[in-house]
């Protein structure tokens, strides 16, 4: 969760950052010519100079530090969750593994970011406390603790990121070496996301997650979802049908907001068949006939706003406006 | 593999970038042929091979050309499926019903890609590659290993890809559809690398970990402890998938810049 949000929050407080960035297309293209000398540490100073170079004559208050703070906060709240995984009993070590290897995944991404804003002259966010400032139990709704409800939760937050990953890529897609780390980390997330849907399917206690049965309709805390996206899941772990103490994930799956999407973007739910002004379906693609429906929406994952985002991570927070 | 090489080593002087992606190539390429048996065979094809055949398609330039060339490899995705369905590996009796159901998902889901992406490029007013014919002489399809061997390749080859080429698109439209391939190909890729060995769905050989992805000073080097996908240039991804294509169907991406 960086890259891809941080335009989308600085639209947020600058509408008016798409024509901005637009406008000087010619700087990217200088910033793409460098590409070839661009290393990874150069990466964090190639973003601030854009940034610097899009707002130094026209100062709008965007606080460009402040909006990659808002991507490490995500990070961090990705980060503490898997943090949280030792405490969680009733799981194999098979499954126990697994966590651990995401929950380095996801310390290297904030890790990433850190750097990245140091670079650019700014400071991070200070490391947030273990306790009071994210909130797993989502204000006493879930006890974390336990397996179940602790892989419905990695599900749920895995799928939110790729969503968001996606929604923002086209908002970056002018700088092609932020846009191409944003790709790579977008896909390590939907790795995830797969690994916790299967480790769902076969069980907490199961030392072959790759081998459990898929039960439709994937829903519910004690669903075994397949490892993409069927539909919208019957609502995700925990439809609006079952929703615990108001908590539903039916929105981590729903359509997004359009009210700020990009021309031409559209922030459809999961359960989508309509891609590039394309309908998919037998009548359409016809060697497909005979297909599940349900397939012509796994076979893409959609994409959401970065408001849909804070929102549903805002869940997580002690505050409930940390992401806000 | 002298042939290849001297083949590079000409290409030098005029594309630089060349230069920089071949041995990279090479490597990946060694890397996803991994250690099966089925695998093994496929690096003997390789090296037999030469990128410069004679009656390769070229997947043309611009947007229409990133479009024909993800066309490229989800036809490759969706041949390899199709045969999976009907190999002994798939219709025999050791298989399960997790993998069975896996199996069809992923034949479902690439085929879609494909048909997907052919109506995509028409509706944009670009001609389509013709149908490439797949060559899967060295693919057992009759193991277990074979089968979920090839098909790891060929996912985490998709991402690469994806991810690869999405700096050559220049219409945010069709970015965000890669993107809405890209992670249900990663999500494939997980399970297949499951598959093949539970806790495999990510890995220093497809994501930074413990090793940076290029030397650094290359094109989007990523360095180690970052956990980004290793993405790949459309040149490094044609030298693996070129592999499993038949002659007068191996693919030109020099379009592609």
């Amino acid at each position: 969760m960086n890259f891809f949000q941080i335009i989308s929050e600085i639209e947020k407080v600058d509408p008016e950052v798409y024509d901005r960035l637009d406008s000087r297309r010619s700087i990217f293209k200088n910033m793409a010519g460098l590409g070839q000398k661009l290393s990874a540490a150069a990466l964090p100073l190639a973003v601030g100079a854009i940034f610097n170079k899009v707002y130094a004559q026209t100062p709008v208050g965007a606080d460009v530090n402040a909006v990659l703070n808002f991507a490490l906060k995500l990070e961090y709240l990705e980060s503490y969750f898997y943090n949280a995984a030792t405490a969680v009993t009733g799981l194999s070590a098979v499954n126990q593994a697994a966590l651990a290897l995401i929950r380095t995944d996801e310390a290297n991404h904030v890790s990433f970011l850190r750097t990245t804003i140091t670079a650019l002259g700014g400071t991070p966010i200070a490391v947030p406390a273990t306790t009071g400032v994210f909130d797993f139990t989502g204000g006493g709704r879930f006890n974390p603790t336990d397996a179940t409800t602790y892989l419905a939760l990695a599900q749920s937050l895995e799928d939110t990121g790729v969503r968001a990953y996606k929604g923002a890529a086209p908002l970056v897609m002018a700088n092609k070496t932020v846009l191409t780390a944003a790709l790579n980390i977008h896909s390590v997330e939907a790795r995830h996301a797969s690994q916790l849907r299967a480790m769902r399917r076969a069980g907490n206690n199961s030392s072959t997650p790759s081998q459990g049965v898929a039960v439709a309709p994937y829903s519910g805390l004690t669903g075994a979802p397949k490892s993409w996206i069927s539909g919208t899941d019957g609502g995700g772990a925990i439809p609006t049908a079952s929703a615990i103490r108001g908590f539903s994930t039916a929105g981590i799956y729903g359509a997004g907001n359009q009210t700020n999407a990009p021309a031409t973007i559209i922030f459809a739910a999961e359960d989508s068949v309509s891609q590039a002004n394309v309908t998919l379906s037998a009548t359409t693609l016809t060697a497909t006939a005979g297909f599940p429906a349900a397939s012509y929406s796994e076979a893409f994952d959609e994409g959401l706003d970065v408001g849909t985002v804070a929102a549903i991570a805002n869940n997580f927070s002690v505050t409930g406006t940390y992401f806000n | 593999m002298s042939t290849k090489i001297n083949s590079d080593s000409q290409t030098v002087e005029h594309d630089q970038d060349r230069q920089l992606a071949s041995p990279i190539a090479r490597r990946s390429f060694f890397k996803y042929a991994g250690a099966t048996a089925g695998a093994t065979a496929l690096v003997l094809a390789g090296c037999s091979k030469s990128d410069s055949s004679p009656g390769s398609v070229s997947v043309g330039s611009g947007d229409a050309g990133v479009l024909n060339y993800a066309y490229a490899l989800e036809q490759l995705e969706a041949a390899f499926y199709t045969q999976v369905r009907t190999g002994a590996f798939y219709t025999g009796s050791t298989i399960t019903a997790a993998e069975k159901s896996i199996l069809d998902d992923l034949y479902y889901h690439e085929v879609i890609h494909r048909d997907f992406l052919r109506a995509a490029i028409v509706a944009a007013g670009a001609t389509p590659i013709k149908a490439l014919t797949p060559n899967f002489a060295n693919v057992n399809f009759g193991t277990r290993a074979g089968v979920f061997g090839t098909a790891k390749a060929f996912e985490d080859l998709g991402v690469a890809a994806y991810n690869g080429a999405g700096q050559y698109i220049t219409t945010p439209a069709y970015l965000f559809i890669a993107g809405k391939i890209v992670s249900v190909e990663a999500r494939h890729a997980a399970i297949i690398r499951d598959l093949v060995s539970e806790n495999t769905f990510v890995g220093n050989d497809v994501i930074t970990l413990t090793t940076a992805n290029k030397a650094t000073g290359d094109t989007n080097y990523a360095p180690a402890n970052s956990s980004l996908e290793r993405s790949m240039t459309p040149s490094e991804v044609v030298a693996v998938a070129n592999t499993f294509l038949a002659d007068g169907s191996k693919l030109d991406v020099s379009g592609i810049r």
